[in-house]
């Protein structure tokens, strides 16, 4: 993959713009698997996560159409692969209460410690199951 | 509908955009930011970069002021517990299998492609799962 430090910038700003006016207007925090379960979970807090994931999946949408290249090309992966690490992608974020935008971005935000630890844990162990699942299944 | 809503749906949108304009709704782009023993992108760790950029000082002005609306919001923990230790563990371990976090597989849904339909399932599964098996919300 070709290195693009500007659009990952532009679009990190974009995502710190969002997860910035959620929290100033709304009180909220910006963290998609919070967001998601918490939709699954709470109906009391239901309709803005409702409101939110359906702001998510219409900017989807009209990518599909206006940018389907920023998709990338079709995951060529063993349906197992896929079902185990979306499942332990749910499972995982659901028990360290973040993901990504919630620890990663929102937390560190804060000098928070265990956003910190949470993201270094992650990064590391992504790091450590794509080298294994590449070497000994790939 | 009132104004938070349109503001929850309006952040959604804008962190949409962002994720596909820094090509985070591209695994193979997710997944070659973990390839540190292969052709290695650092391209997400910018990505994080600029969202903390805008969202530190964002944070420091919302502890300043106060909360601007009627809802009490409870700063999350900042204690590193076993759970927060464990779960940091299993989602990696299953991010570098499929290059998707939860953000980009929602937004990713409407390609309606198979392999996003298949984890994006398989995720919810695990978060009610988790959720009947834990008790906890």
């Amino acid at each position: 993959m070709e290195f693009t430090p500007v659009s990952a910038t532009i679009g990190g700003v974009l995502i710190g713009l969002s997860a910035s006016v959620l929290l100033l207007r709304n009180d909220r925090v910006a963290g998609i698997s919070g967001i998601v379960g918490g939709a699954l979970a709470r109906p009391r807090e239901l309709s803005w996560r409702v409101m939110f994931i359906g702001g998510l999946l219409l900017g989807g949408l009209v990518a599909s159409f206006v940018a389907p290249q920023a998709f990338g090309a079709p995951l060529r992966l063993p349906i197992w692969q896929l079902a185990l690490g979306g499942l332990l992608v749910g499972v995982g974020t659901r028990l360290g209460n973040g993901c990504t935008s919630g620890h990663g971005v929102c937390g560190i935000s804060r000098g928070s410690p265990r956003s910190l630890a949470n993201t270094a844990l992650f990064i590391g162990f992504g790091m450590l199951s794509l080298y294994l699942v590449r070497r000994f299944a790939g | 509908m009132t104004r938070s809503h349109l503001v929850a749906f309006g952040c959604g949108i804008v962190f949409a955009i962002g994720l596909v304009v820094a090509h985070m709704t591209d695994p193979h782009k997710v997944l070659a930011f973990l390839d540190i023993a292969g052709d290695w992108d650092p391209s997400l760790a910018f990505v994080m970069g600029g969202a903390i950029a805008v969202y530190a000082p964002a944070w420091r002005y919302y502890r300043r002021n106060g909360t601007p609306a009627d809802t009490v919001f409870t700063i999350p923990s900042r204690r590193i517990d076993a759970r927060v230790v464990f779960g940091g563990i299993l989602f990696g371990l299953g991010w570098g299998l499929v290059g998707f976090c939860p953000g980009p597989a929602i937004v990713s849904l409407p390609t309606l492609a198979p392999s996003v339909l298949v984890t994006v399932a398989a995720m919810l599964v695990g978060m009610i799962a988790y959720r009947l098996v834990s008790g906890r919300g």
